[in-house]
């Protein structure tokens, strides 16, 4: 029996249609179809200047926004060959790891809620809320900051900013030790999960497969550890692994990796003052503050510039791998030396993830299914783009 | 394992390929290679041992219109065990945009070299399953080579015929609106 799980559906994450050929409850071949997102990003960035790519870019992974625009904005800054300050960095580090905090969050009350555990969900939105809380406090938008921005970050951190994250990573630890309670140990979820959707070590490097799903594989490969970036490798965090590959590892390996996200944003926050520098000095590329542009004409002059021709970016290409909630990504930027980009390639996890999915529930139950794609943490924005 | 070390180990395991690096700004050295013999190479990057590139990050393809060699496909690869990165590249013209496909080596490319021939129409020779990912199944032109438009209007497009015609849509808007209005 042929049956299509459609591109509207609760469980699919998003837009993904599955063709499934059933034989009673077991899945002999599945086709999955996407497009149904895709809304030609790379096309339309090559038609804005460069701080105008980075809304585009962030909308692609919708729940891990702040990694895509951090990803871009670093290789731009690679084509750029500017160094970028030191507490810039940290910020950087603090906001990833915190979007990362929040990606988990999502994934894990969707993945509870289609297996079955339907409270899950609202506790983890109840957290997530928090966090979309400091989103709206540094840029006023709760999904989408657009906060990192080439050259640094479009303005300094507001008051309250270190009370509101402190508050938050008091608050998270025994909330990850509430969502462990209800899952980890529970029975049925251990039934629903355990032996499903295995993905053996070789195939998850062969599928291209980088990120929580090889790690519950047991391939020790995390970005921020084999190439760091932004000072990873000053920052004491473990990188979680696990071995059986299933669906129960990569929940593990999500949980352990909230907790290590917890630690590292610990020391970010120590190491970042209330205020100071927050771009570099560049004229051509850190438009002045406001106060300024009101009152000098220079300022004018360097406010005007930016926003009506923005900057140049020398010719070439770069691509800076970032290690983001569902993998690898980064953006394959090249430029032809004007103020637009020539190309802006995304490297989306998702949609190798979601390659890797035909082989993946072939063989198993249509209720495994739902396990399986709930745990592989498809976004289809980023398969799309 | 910086760009000269590669490329003299690479052509050490396929002599006859055409190899040239260039420099790069970031932590990837890169090479030029021909499309000749790119399954040697590709099955040399992956299993030689000093190599070892196992893992497939991305697989793209830059259009250079109007400049000729018009097409570079890109390869980004990361090898576990060495833990460098390269990137490859293979120059293509735009009258004669084909070549073998990766994805025996990698399986990992197989959707991503169908989606470089449904955006830019590179065929890639001996592939499993040439047909479009993101575009629907009819569309028609390959959206983003540089000489396609960025925005296109056109009539909406529907599988099935319409019922009625657009003056008879028209006039059964009207009826509705007339009837409620009572």
């Amino acid at each position: 029996m042929t049956v299509n799980m459609g591109p509207q559906h609760p469980s699919t994450h998003g837009v993904l249609r599955l063709v499934l050929e059933l034989d009673g409850e077991t899945v002999h071949s599945a086709a999955p179809t996407i497009g149904y997102l895709h809304t030609g990003i790379e096309k339309t960035a090559e038609q804005k200047k460069w701080q105008q790519v980075i809304p585009l870019v962030e909308r692609m992974d919708y729940l891990s926004a702040q990694s895509n625009s951090m990803a871009f904005c670093m290789s731009v800054e690679r084509l750029l060959g500017v160094e970028i300050p030191e507490r810039v960095k940290n910020i950087r580090i603090l906001l990833a790891e915190l979007q990362r905090i929040n990606s988990h969050l999502v994934w894990l009350g969707t993945h509870g809620m289609e297996v079955g555990a339907v409270s899950v969900m609202l506790y983890c939105f109840r957290e997530r809320e928090l966090l979309l809380n400091i989103n709206e406090m540094i840029a006023g938008f709760r999904l989408f900051p657009s906060y990192i921005r080439v050259g640094g970050l479009r303005e300094d951190l507001p008051r309250g900013f270190h009370d509101a994250v402190r508050a938050f990573l008091e608050r998270m630890p025994g909330k990850v030790d509430e969502y462990e309670d209800l899952l980890t140990k529970n029975e049925i979820y251990l039934k629903r999960t355990q032996g499903v959707g295995v993905v053996s070590k070789d195939d998850a490097v062969a599928w291209g497969l980088l990120g929580p799903i090889a790690r519950a594989a047991g391939v020790d490969y995390d970005v921020r550890k084999v190439f760091p970036y932004l000072g990873y490798e000053t920052y004491d965090f473990s990188v979680p692994t696990q071995s059986q590959g299933d669906v129960y590892s990569r929940y593990k390996i999500r949980v352990a990796e909230m907790r290590e996200s917890m630690k590292i944003c610990r020391q970010a926050l120590e190491r970042i003052t209330p205020r100071g520098v927050y771009a570099i000095a560049d004229p051509k590329i850190t438009p002045p503050p406001k106060d300024r542009v009101y009152t000098e004409m220079e300022a004018l002059i360097q406010h005007f510039l930016i926003y009506s021709q923005g900057f140049t970016v020398p010719a070439g290409e770069a691509y800076v791998p970032v290690e983001g909630p569902r993998g690898e990504q980064g953006f394959y930027v090249i430029s032809d030396g004007t103020n637009r980009p020539w190309r802006v390639k995304s490297r989306a996890p998702s949609l190798l993830a979601c390659q890797a999915l035909e082989k993946l529930i072939v063989g198993g139950l249509i209720a495994d299914v739902i396990a399986v794609i709930g745990s592989i943490d498809v976004v289809m924005g980023d398969v799309d783009r | 394992m910086d760009a000269a070390a590669l490329v003299a180990s690479l052509q050490q395991a396929v002599p006859e390929a055409a190899l040239e690096t260039v420099p790069s700004v970031d932590l990837h050295p890169t090479i030029y290679a021909s499309r000749d013999h790119l399954p040697a190479v590709a099955r040399a990057l992956r299993d030689a041992a000093d190599l070892k590139f196992a893992f497939l990050a991305e697989l793209t393809v830059a259009d250079y219109w109007p400049r000729e060699p018009r097409f570079e496909v890109v390869y980004i690869m990361v090898s576990l065990v060495h833990r460098t990165r390269l990137r490859m590249k293979v120059r293509l013209s735009g009258a004669d945009a084909h070549l073998a496909t990766v994805s025996g080596i990698w399986p990992a490319a197989n959707w991503l070299e169908r989606e470089v021939w449904d955006l830019f129409g590179i065929v890639f020779d001996g592939h499993p399953d040439p047909r479009r990912l993101l575009m629907p199944e009819d569309w028609e032109g390959f959206p983003l080579r540089k000489d396609s438009p960025v925005q296109i209007r056109r009539p909406p497009h529907t599988t099935e015929p319409l019922q009625v015609t657009a003056e008879e849509f028209r006039q059964n808007l009207e009826r509705d609106r007339l009837s409620r209005h009572e």
